[in-house]
């Protein structure tokens, strides 16, 4: 299960120099190869969506009214900000409810670990669709059984559609295994231990110790932790659609039959900027490590 | 880095020290509690779901009263029909997009990693892996969907250059030819960390010996590699199975798989029961997994006895 999950939230880690052998030049062809056809499937898509978005059917030519549309186009500004919102709120959740659990789990409890890990890494395997099924299941004891009940009203205050609750408490789970996998990273290789047991002997309180000693320590991991789960929520359309909530992807495919133009659009953008974000914060965390040569 | 390869050879037990004891009994039950909020979340919002799922299925309503007994009706719906298609539809497409995938995944990983000055590609790859792997179906969907639908670019050019358009993006191997789009991302992502832990003094050293490039492979990288390429198959396997993002948004239902199946049975307000039948076929869902992750579990203790 480890090696499994080994490093699905590795897109920030920082790698190791691998020198390059002299000689053998001839295995240099089919890697030459593998780079040329997989570059161009992953390349062709991609630009045949720009194509599809920018060519003016009409006139001819270039045009970027789609992209120019977006914000306008009914329904998106509400999808959008909905799934910025549930986003923040997931990363906020799962930050407050990991953070602590790989951190105790590191320094006190060793015994637990296997555990922690299984249990994180369960959603992996998982698939979302049998998850929200069996969570709908759970939602509809509320009229069923518990009516008029004060956790009646509380399943249907977790639905509110404007800012449906369900669906962040789901994302937090489905976000464990990439959350867990980059602070442990960050825990294991930060040498945890001695730094608490360094900052104790010098008199610093557990509190003064989480707060000056280990944050710090996991601030990169925290950050990736943070992105790859803001990602996932944002393209999320699983748990969304079967729930029957409006959020950004089942917005783009509500739309895509009276605007197909616009929905691919949307997604290009989405991915590039997506992208964009991720490099970003990779090239942020390897000045980090260069600057303190580790 | 010395910590990953550590962790190649050796058992992954972290060596513990003893952690000063000053609070004793007092302290140690006190960080089980801190503990606790995770456990209990994880009890609420997994456990509790598919346990619910487990029970629910063997549930049935009364078309005319609806009343509620407990049935095997649902169960025994799904291993027959149209439900059995699915089932083998979906398995018939994560078996052969997760091998696929992992084969040009690891083939892409390699080229990377071993490309001279290769840093800065490197990173582009890494970055956009880690975009397309988790960030979701429904874009990639519609990128294909703009280039081989069919108003799509390149079905345009195809069909006016050489007069083609046999090749249908709205069957299976059309789904399996986005599947990849997200599959060959994860494979490099989840495989890297094992290849960048294969020393290049390995490689000197059989060198020095005087061994093949083939000799290398299967000696020395092949089995050193095998556990981690076999976990990463399987991951693939998992998410290809339960992809549904993608399915939805590219052919709706007209393909046999099981979760758009799912979705179906379970939007359908027409059919009483039909909410049984798409919670039996979501536990399906889940018992297959399970098997498969056994089978997992087992090739890897077999492997890690061979190893050591």
């Amino acid at each position: 299960m480890t090696t499994l999950a080994e490093g699905v939230a590795g897109a920030g880690s920082v790698a190791p120099r691998t020198p390059v052998r002299a000689g053998r030049r001839r295995s240099g062809a089919w890697r030459f190869a593998v780079l040329v056809l997989l570059g161009l499937y992953f390349l062709i898509p991609i630009a045949a969506s720009v194509w599809f978005t920018v060519r003016d059917r009409g006139r001819g030519g270039v045009t970027f009214q789609h992209y120019v549309e977006i914000p306008g186009t009914e329904g998106f500004t509400a999808a959008f900000t909905r799934s910025l919102g549930l986003a923040g709120l997931t990363v906020v959740i799962v930050l407050l409810l990991m953070v602590p659990t790989v951190v105790l789990v590191d320094l006190r409890l060793p015994r637990l670990r296997t555990t922690v890990e299984l249990l994180t890494l369960t959603p992996l395997v998982l698939p979302p669709i049998a998850l929200v099924v069996g969570v709908r299941s759970v939602l509809s004891w509320a009229p069923d059984y518990f009516l008029n009940t004060p956790l009646a009203d509380a399943f249907f205050a977790l639905q509110e559609p404007s800012l449906p609750w369900i669906l962040v408490l789901v994302y937090v789970v489905l976000a464990l295994p990439f959350v867990y996998r980059a602070l442990d990273a960050g825990v294991r290789g930060a040498d945890l231990r001695t730094l608490t047991e360094a900052a104790r002997n010098l008199g610093a309180s557990w509190p003064r110790v989480l707060v000056s000693v280990v944050l710090p320590v996991l601030r990169t991991s925290v950050l990736n932790a943070a992105f790859l789960t803001f990602a996932l929520v944002l393209g999320e359309f699983t748990i969304a659609a079967i729930l029957g909530f409006e959020t950004f992807p089942t917005w783009i495919v509500r739309i895509s039959g009276s605007a197909p133009q616009l929905s691919v659009a949307v997604s290009v953008l989405s991915l590039v900027v997506t992208w964009m974000l991720l490099l970003l914060i990779s090239a942020l965390d390897r000045r980090r490590g260069t600057k303190e040569s580790s | 880095m010395e910590r990953g390869d550590v962790r190649l050879t050796t058992d992954p037990a972290p060596a513990v020290a003893p952690a000063p004891r000053r609070r004793g009994r007092r302290g140690r039950a006190l960080s089980y509690l801190g503990a606790l909020p995770f456990f209990l979340y994880v009890a609420v919002f997994l456990l509790l779901p598919v346990g619910v799922l487990a029970v629910e299925a063997f549930r049935a309503t009364d078309p005319v009263t609806f009343e509620e007994t407990w049935s095997t009706d649902s169960i025994m719906a799904i291993t027959g029909g149209a439900y059995r298609r699915a089932y083998l539809g979906s398995l018939e497409l994560s078996v052969i997009t997760a091998v696929l995938g992992a084969v040009l995944g690891l083939a892409l990983a390699v080229a990377v990693l071993r490309a001279r000055r290769g840093r800065l590609l490197r990173r582009l790859v890494l970055t956009a892996s880690g975009v397309l792997a988790n960030f979701g179906g429904v874009p990639l969907a519609f990128a294909f969907l703009a280039t081989i639908g069919n108003a799509g670019v390149v079905t345009a050019l195809l069909t006016d250059t050489v007069g083609l358009g046999g090749f249908s993006l709205y069957s299976l191997a059309g789904l399996a030819l986005v599947y990849l789009y997200f599959l060959i991302p994860l494979m490099v992502l989840t495989i890297t960390p094992a290849l960048e832990a294969l020393r290049p003094q390995w490689r000197e050293a059989a060198d020095n010996l005087g061994a093949s490039g083939w000799q290398y492979w299967r000696y020395v990288g092949g089995p050193v590699l095998a556990p981690p390429v076999i976990g990463a198959t399987m991951l693939l396997f998992a998410s290809a199975f339960a992809a549904y993002a993608t399915a939805k948004a590219l052919v709706g239902s007209s393909v046999p798989l099981v979760t758009l199946q799912i979705a179906n049975a379970l939007s359908s307000n027409v059919i009483v029961g039909s909410e049984n039948l798409g919670k039996a076929l979501a536990l399906g869902m889940v018992v297959l997994i399970g098997l498969v992750m056994a089978f997992y579990a087992w090739v890897q203790r077999r492997t890690q006895r061979w190893l050591s």
